[in-house]
């Protein structure tokens, strides 16, 4: 398992390399600099600016320089926040993306858990009718569309919740999080029942009913775990994408996460901060896969982890 | 085994959540300007003096050197005082500057006397500070945008130092004592005064920005006021910060708001639901919101000072354009319906423009808006548009000619482009309009290198006179990017600044002729609309002044009454 770790672990820093480089020569083929939205700059003044920067560099040489710092963890100053370091802004950012990714992803995966299972175990009835119908809205309305609807009933309609803004605690987080739960529950309901039917179907269970085991055990016992392994599978990309922020629900309701920043940076070509955060969502992202894998050996031990087979 | 260990890391999952959740409260809780604590007595008390505000975007920066976005400059003008202050009616009067200057005879050296007024930290605000502030401007390690660009061609020696020729040491400004300034200029400057309301000339206090070196002005730790209002809880790149009234503020007794919290909103339907349930006192409206709120009681209109215009480029890749013959530009000025334009497309306020200097924006001594002198030139006339196209068309010698329209890329400036195409290909027969719609870096970009026929470009004034809208299309000039020339226009412009300067009733005309020339003899640039805003205002607040330059908002004077 270690020896297993330890290799995955030095796969994701030459992964992490190879993001490194093409997002830095992706990122100069974009129109525009950073500087080019300062029309004012004297060719003068410009030629400084870009000295500061070291945009004057050819690019092998800015290459260079930004992997050697990259190297020893710095990431740089932002350009449209003049003199921010793009660490502490990611860092401020975080947290509020976090929380609200982490509370939206188990919110829903636990109610679309238990809406897949009511499916799978109540074919055909009303309830299956009913989990599969919710699974649908999830999937097929835009989070954004929840998102303003939720604003508008239980905050400015009902006022049980505050509208938007990032200022009255975790009650904040409470209808952003409903509306980013849509997307997991929709996925986690989706899959269980897939699931849930098909190893209930299966010879072993026919086996565990035949030795008397009842209904209860059947379904969280037996068939319940291994419906996990294909939701898993989705949970990395899911995770990371929810966690790391999103861009349209963080606007709708003004939170000051990084998706919101991420997508601005890209505007105004602030290349530091693209850089920084295209970074740290490869980091994320190969992380939580790690996790997953590792997921996979607890919840079935058929799948073994030593020596990278799996 | 197995099976614990699942739980195991669902439990971990949970308790980890919940940890984050409790930081997530205490570190929203902080700033919380607008919590539960402090909107309760807003309520209780009838005449609680907060305000709560929406902005549009973050702050980038609050160093006057640094400074080049409408945030700023609106936070910095409540914050900071220079010489002269915009006042209630918009007119540029003496703040930190005791009266106003003597000037020498020749009209180049103006010395002011700095009143007694201290910084938010109890240190005085002497000549010293404007001396370190315009020389730190102007130092190229800086690399301020608005420096050498405001003062250039004014302050003495800008010019030859944004050109590498002089120090910035050189600079035309001297603290002659801790209360007497002296600016030297390169040439008469008949609106002089006028600038030193703006944010690029504001003070900075040398021992507290030397002591915070490259920290200073990137949060609220790190910067000191001498303006009506403090900045508070901004960490730099947060979404949130608050304006306290300073106590130290020399005029302190005329500020009457104590506290204005921001937020920033970029959503229009989040902004207007934070107004309806009263979290906010004032909300901007855009697109369909201007429309549905049109007949609200709370809607306020208000004419900006921008304008919008086509830019026609005459010469692309070494030769001439169709753009290039006055007969074209006329018909394209005039082909399509204006009104039209900013009832059903823009509907947000604006009006059409037939001229370049915006309406209420420059008044002579009498307090005549330069606008009057011209009034209306070029205006929508479908047969007039014709004529003159196929009047250009046969000096051509071709009876079809394709143009490209560069525009923006958001929804608007798609609407609009697409608007133009349908009238003007519809009203000038033989002309094809092809759109290209980009990010507003490229089109930057584009127009350096003069790679576009025709433009959809804005600009908003930097000082109160019309010659910064008129030094635009100098020969050569920074912005012109369109071959424009015509040495009967620059002679009057440069006249305004030069022989001229000290003569306000001449230098008016000679503006106004200039004008007249640009937009109805040469039709070099098409003008399009002056924007104009909708937003919604609480009824209780009471004298907010809105400025027609620099800072958007003064809050000075506002107050709340009637709550």
């Amino acid at each position: 398992m270690t020896k297993y770790i330890v290799k995955r672990v030095f796969y994701m820093f030459i992964t992490l390399f190879l993001i490194a480089t093409a997002t830095f020569f992706l990122m100069k083929t974009l129109p525009g600099s950073p500087i080019s939205s300062a029309p004012k700059l004297t060719s003068t003044q410009l030629a400084v600016v870009e000295a500061k920067y070291g945009l004057d560099q050819p690019l092998p040489v800015q290459y260079g320089k930004y992997m050697l710092n990259l190297a020893q963890g710095d990431l740089g100053n932002s350009f449209q926040f003049k003199g921010a370091s793009v660490t502490d802004l990611i860092l401020s950012r975080l947290g509020p993306s976090f929380l609200l990714g982490s509370q939206g992803l188990i919110l829903g995966l636990a109610i679309g858990i238990i809406l897949g299972m009511i499916s799978a175990l109540r074919q055909n009835t009303i309830w299956d009718f009913g989990s599969t119908f919710i699974a649908i809205l999830g999937i097929s309305i835009p989070s954004f569309v929840f998102a303003t609807f939720l604003q508008y009933w239980l905050a400015v309609k009902w006022g049980l919740f505050p509208v938007a803004l990032w200022n009255d605690g975790w009650m904040s987080s409470v209808l952003p999080s409903i509306a980013l739960a849509m997307g997991p529950l929709a996925v986690g309901s989706r899959f269980i029942r897939t699931e849930m039917i098909e190893v209930l179907s299966s010879d072993y269970i026919t086996l565990a009913k035949s030795k008397g085991a009842n209904g209860f055990e059947v379904a969280f016992k037996h068939a319940f775990r291994n419906a996990l392994i294909p939701l898993v599978t989705v949970l990395g990309p899911l995770a990371a994408g929810l966690l790391t922020g999103s861009l349209v629900i963080e606007q709708i309701f003004a939170i000051p996460g990084i998706g919101e920043q991420f997508v601005k940076a890209i505007m105004v070509s602030d290349f530091s901060i693209i850089m920084g955060t295209t970074l740290f969502f490869s980091v994320f992202l190969v992380f939580v896969i790690l996790v997953v894998d590792i997921l996979y050996g607890v919840i079935d031990p058929r799948i073994r982890l030593s020596g990278g087979e799996s | 085994m197995k099976n614990n260990k699942f739980f195991w890391l669902l439990s971990l999952m949970l308790v980890l959540s919940v940890f984050l959740a409790a930081c997530g409260k205490d570190d929203a809780a902080t700033p919380a300007p607008n919590g539960d604590d402090d909107k309760e007595p807003a309520t209780e008390v009838d005449e609680a003096q907060v305000l709560n505000l929406i902005m549009s975007a973050e702050i980038p920066t609050m160093d006057s050197a640094l400074v080049t976005d409408s945030v700023g400059f609106d936070l910095l003008n409540n914050v900071n005082e220079g010489l002269y202050r915009l006042n209630d009616e918009n007119v540029a009067v003496p703040a930190i500057a005791e009266s106003e200057p003597t000037v020498s005879e020749d009209g180049l050296v103006y010395t002011f006397t700095i009143r007694d007024s201290k910084w938010s930290d109890g240190s005085p605000v002497t000549a010293g500070d404007f001396e370190f502030a315009w020389k730190r401007a102007m130092n190229p390690d800086t690399a301020s945008e608005y420096g050498p660009y405001m003062m250039g061609g004014v302050v003495k020696n800008a010019t030859a130092i944004s050109e590498g020729k002089a120090e910035y040491t050189e600079l035309g400004v001297k603290a002659v004592d801790e209360k007497t300034l002296e600016v030297t200029l390169e040439k008469q400057v008949p609106y002089f005064l006028s600038l030193m309301s703006f944010g690029t000339f504001l003070p900075q206090n040398e021992a507290f920005v030397t002591e915070k070196g490259a920290d200073y002005a990137t949060n609220s730790d790190n910067l000191i006021s001498n303006g009506p209002f403090v900045l508070e809880a901004w960490d730099g790149t947060g979404l949130s910060w608050q304006l306290v009234k300073n106590d130290q503020y020399w005029d302190a007794e005329t500020v009457k708001l104590t506290e204005i919290n921001y937020d920033v909103v970029k959503e229009t339907a989040t902004a207007v639901n934070l107004y309806t349930t009263g979290e906010k006192d004032r909300t901007a409206l855009s697109g369909e919101y201007a429309m549905q709120y049109a007949a609200d009681a709370d809607l306020v209109t208000e004419l900006e000072t921008t304008l919008f215009y086509f830019k026609y480029n005459q010469q692309r890749d070494g030769k001439d354009t169709p753009l290039a013959n006055v007969n074209i530009r006329e018909a394209i000025t005039k082909g399509f319906n204006k009104q039209d334009l900013v009832d059903v497309v823009l509907a947000n306020g604006s009006v059409p423009a037939n001229y370049l200097v915006p309406k209420a924006f420059s008044f002579n001594e009498a307090g005549e808006d330069f606008r009057d002198i011209n009034g209306e030139m070029s205006e929508f006339n479908a047969e007039e548009a014709k004529a003159a196209w196929e009047k250009g068309l046969s000096e051509l010698g071709v009876t079809e000619v394709t143009l490209e329209i560069l525009g923006g890329d958001t929804e608007l400036s798609k609407k609009m482009d697409e608007y133009f195409k349908s009238q003007l290909e519809g009203n000038l027969e033989g002309l094809k309009i092809t759109l290209k719609e980009v990010p507003f870096a490229v089109r930057l970009d584009l127009d350096t290198a003069q790679n576009y026929d025709i433009q959809v470009a804005g600009w908003g004034p930097d000082f109160q006179d019309p010659y910064t809208f008129m030094n635009l299309w100098l020969t050569d000039g920074g912005n012109n990017k369109m071959s424009y020339s015509n040495p009967k226009f620059d002679e009057l412009v440069n006249s305004s600044v030069g022989e001229l300067a000290m003569d306000p009733e001449a230098r008016w005309d000679a503006m106004a002729q200039a004008e007249k020339l640009l937009i109805e003899e040469d039709f070099g640039i098409g003008p399009i609309y002056q924007r104009g805003t909708m937003s919604l205002v609480k009824p209780y607040v009471k004298g907010v002044v809105t400025h027609s330059f620099g800072g958007d908002y003064s809050y000075k004077w506002a107050y709340i009454e009637g709550k």
